[in-house]
């Protein structure tokens, strides 16, 4: 295609921009440059302090405002001839529906999140629009076209669970059991244990951007005279107790959200339990990273979820064993997933916050499965990336779709390659999302509820918002806030019964038919009774959608 | 690293930075002293990204009077006439600059760079130069490395959808990650004179064909005494008969210069792929950043990257008996 026709291809085109946040910055200004006239921008997020540093189109002065629309009115400025849309609303929000997204000729994705990426490939998949998707993380970034019938879809290969989190998320509102973790390891282990002069979120409180943070630092200096059971307590009630407190009084917080717990340790353990704990045997093992608050508390399992009042104990003594036994450390430690002490410090205050926020406890053995990274991330890849996604967009408007690239960008080089193109994969022909495989289940039906089966299957692993299952021509279940009272009721009285118990029971050999109406993906599951088990509430774990095959437990 | 503390304005606006690169790696940012020699799409890219990084100052020179054909990819002069008529691009680049960062001293400095006094160079400790003659790239780089400090020189330029990122850090030490720890590195650059004056069938087997394209493009403009980007598909018999007294010279098949590629960069002319210029621009910042905070490897001593086949690729053309 001459140039004369590739700048008409870009001059006529429609174009969806999904999210105004690092990637969404420099792609749309990348944009405009290129000659881009018709951009529309999705963005639910409002600016914040710590974009700036890559956000370039954001100022000190615009904290608080949409993204969409600051980055709109600021791109303007300097190319005031072009069309910009922005919307400040979720792009889950049924007004974003297929024939919402058939108006465009390619969709650009600059999301910080697997949820929204999902749903994003499916209503492309439905409208039948082609998909240019792209993510960062530090200096590692990647761009991948997603066309329908040529290419693989988002989904077509499982995604690792993403490993990044708002910030806001992990220290005001976790809803998740990962949120504490990375609460325990990056900003509390971080701040009891590691470099004292580090940046820490630990008290940073979203709506409260007052410096009322700075004082509480103090609380973390042990006295002279303070014997470790002591420091412990002030900690334990400091940041389980008086902190969640304070959050609890911003009341916009938690509007729709539920109200955490303030935990207090004398509400947790007897007097008498707290003054001995530990104490009870002397834990005899040299000082290394061997040295274990589990061992000397008894607690031998690590494949056992321990209760509050466990981690409570568990809390206390790893913090006692750090002071006592590796004093030398402290001030310098970073978390390792290899140091045992670590381990279970970060595993007994994640669980202990989790209680707070009515978070299912997890074991250590998962915690330590779950702790991974925040990497943040950084200007020039984001704005490498974005140069790439509009190369590959352009490709996509002119048809010369033999010529797009999947392209990764690397922080070492591969055969002298920072930037290395890679052909697009084929679709996965059994992929649940773009074909008709069925996928497999393979479950207790006489332990599992059906909430479990919604929660754990539905929403979680299928990334379906509203979904509705049917068992041939019977409706079982129907998500959404717009349902008949007594329909709802309905639905609500089957969701706590197990799967061969519902009006239309479901056994081996059953089939469901799953759907989300808004994402127009509806998928047949086949159900497998597997009685051997155990209980169904914390075992659906894994789901290996390339296999097509959903199973249960099995560790 | 010894030295005053980040102030607490600077770590809340690059906490997510300094989780990427340390506190170290941002102190030396911020003392960092950057000159800018020439504006276009790719350069105000790199500016924009050291800025938001947090270097210590950015000093920009180019004194050319904004024209129609000058905003092209830049993001940072707004499409107004009454806005930018009259007044140079440094003093506009600068203005926007300012904006994205408070805790930066961004500057604009009158002048030619190529004709500067030394001893202005001592002030900075990266030189980026870009939109001039190889003669005056040449020239700086020189006078980068007679100074008694060690004066990083970047040269980087567009043509099309190509770019080419020269790099000369000199005599430089840095700590190599391992898997156990990290070990001190040297490594040696030569000089652009140096390294383009390496005869070609001496080169690393498979280089970039686009490194002889720039070279048989530099040479064209250079002995036509055009601006750099003076092009038109005209010039295509011309260049051609350039490439084939370069090649016979080097012993080089011509069909390692592609007739196509240089027919590109020729019908472009001065005219960017606007796309190119974050992807160019970014991988320098990275680069800027790299070398000085000490952290990561950094690139030996080109790079390369052309939309046509979207590959990013590092040559390494240093010949260390020739230094």
């Amino acid at each position: 295609m001459d140039s004369d026709s590739k700048t008409e291809a870009i001059k006529r085109a429609k174009v969806l921009m999904v999210g105004a946040g690092g990637i969404g910055c420099e792609l749309l200004k990348t944009l405009a440059l290129s000659g881009f006239q018709d951009i529309h921008i999705i963005d639910m997020d409002t600016i914040e302090v710590s974009n700036l540093n890559r956000q370039f189109l954001f100022r000190q002065s615009h904290v608080g405002q949409s993204k969409a629309k600051v980055a709109r009115d600021v791109v303007l400025r300097f190319m005031p001839r072009i069309c910009i849309t922005p919307y400040h609303a979720n792009v889950k929000d049924p007004e974003f529906n297929v024939d919402f997204f058939k108006k465009f000729n390619v969709i650009l994705n600059g999301l910080d999140n697997l949820d929204a990426r999902r749903h994003v490939n499916r209503l492309c998949l439905a409208a039948e629009v082609p998909l240019v998707e792209s993510g960062t993380t530090g200096f590692l970034g990647q761009v991948t076209v997603h066309i329908k019938g040529r290419t693989e879809c988002y989904e077509c290969q499982p995604k690792p669970t993403p490993k990044t989190y708002p910030v806001c998320t992990i220290t005001s509102t976790p809803s998740k059991f990962v949120h504490c973790i990375v609460w325990a390891k990056d900003l509390l282990f971080a701040k009891l244990f590691g470099d004292r002069n580090q940046e820490n979120d630990l008290f940073v409180h979203t709506g409260d951007g007052s410096d009322s943070v700075k004082p509480t630092d103090d609380i973390f200096e042990r006295g002279l005279d303070e014997v470790p059971v002591q420091y412990g307590r002030k900690i334990y009630d400091h940041v389980f107790g008086y902190n969640i407190e304070v959050a609890l009084a911003n009341e916009e917080t938690w509007k729709n959200r539920r109200r955490p717990r303030p935990i207090f340790l004398g509400d947790v353990l007897p007097e008498k339990l707290i003054l001995q704990n530990g104490n009870l045997e002397k834990n005899c093992l040299t000082e290394d990273l061997s040295l274990s608050a589990m061992s000397s508390l008894g607690l031998n399992n690590p494949q056992e979820i321990w209760s509050l009042a466990e981690n409570s104990r568990l809390f206390l003594e790893a913090l006692r064993l750090f002071i006592e036994r590796r004093g030398k450390d402290i001030g310098s430690l970073t978390f390792d997933k290899d140091d045992q002490l670590a381990i279970e410090f970060v595993t007994a205050a994640a669980n202990i916050r989790a209680s707070s926020f009515g978070i299912p406890l997890h074991s250590l053995f998962d915690a330590k499965g779950i702790a991974g990274n925040i990497v943040h991330a950084v200007a020039t890849t984001n704005a490498i990336i974005a140069g790439l996604i509009v190369i590959e967009a352009i490709k996509v408007l002119e048809a010369d779709f033999q010529n797009c690239r999947m392209t990764y960008c690397l922080e070492h080089p591969c055969q002298k390659m920072l930037l290395m193109p890679v052909e697009p994969f084929e679709a996965n022909k059994s992929c649940y999302v773009c074909s008709e495989t069925p996928l497999l289940l393979e479950v207790n039906t006489q332990t599992s509820t059906l909430r479990d089966f919604v929660d754990k299957i539905v929403k979680n692993k299928l990334g379906m918002s509203f979904p509705l299952i049917m068992q041939g021509a019977i409706l079982i279940f129907e998500g959404g806030d717009d349902l008949e009272e007594d329909i709802a009721a309905n639905y609500a009285l089957n969701l706590d019964k197990v799967l061969t118990a519902l009006p239309a029971p479901v056994t081996s050999g059953s089939m469901l038919t799953v759907e989300d109406l808004q994402q127009e993906l509806s998928c047949h599951i086949n159900i497998k009774h597997r009685s051997l088990l155990m209980l169904a509430s914390e075992t659906f774990s894994t789901c290996n959608v390339a296999s097509s095959k959903l199973q249960e437990g099995g560790v | 690293m010894d030295g005053e503390e980040l102030t607490a304005q600077q770590t809340a606006l690059y906490d997510r930075q300094i989780r990427v690169w340390g506190v170290d790696a941002q102190k030396r940012l911020s003392k960092a002293q950057i000159l800018v020699s020439g504006l276009n799409g790719t350069s105000v890219e790199f500016c924009k990204n050291i800025v938001l990084a947090g270097v210590g100052s950015l000093t920009l020179m180019d004194d050319r009077l904004v024209t129609e054909d000058a905003l092209q990819a830049n993001f940072l002069i707004p499409r107004d006439e009454t806005v930018y008529s009259g007044r140079s691009l440094s003093e506009l680049c600068c203005e926007s600059l300012r904006d994205f960062n408070p805790m930066v001293r961004v500057l604009a400095e009158k002048g030619d760079l190529a004709q500067c006094e030394m001893e202005f160079l001592d002030k900075f400790d990266v030189v980026v130069v870009t939109g001039c003659s190889l003669k005056t790239k040449i020239e700086i780089n020189e006078k980068c490395r007679k100074r008694a400090k060690r004066i990083a020189f970047y040269a980087i330029e567009c043509r099309d959808s190509c770019g080419e990122i020269f790099v000369d850090l000199q005599n430089y030490t840095y700590a190599q990650k391992k898997s156990d720890g990290t070990a001190e590195c040297h490594l040696s650059y030569p000089s652009l004179e140096d390294a383009i004056l390496i005869p070609w069938r001496n080169l690393p087997r498979k280089v970039s064909k686009l490194y002889f394209a720039m070279r048989v493009i530099e040479k064209f403009e250079l002995s036509e005494g055009r601006n750099p980007g003076e092009l038109s598909n005209f010039d295509l018999p011309a260049v051609l008969k350039q490439r084939k007294e370069l090649c016979d010279a080097q012993s080089l098949n011509e069909s390692h210069v592609p007739e196509t590629l240089l027919e590109r960069i020729l019908v472009a002319g001065p005219m960017l792929y606007p796309p190119v210029c974050p992807i160019l621009g970014g991988i320098l910042g990275q680069e800027v950043i790299k070398a000085i905070s000490g952290k990561g490897d950094p690139l030996k001593n080109f790079f390369y990257f052309d939309a046509a086949d979207g590959k990013g690729v590092i040559e390494d053309i240093s010949n260390p008996s020739s230094i």
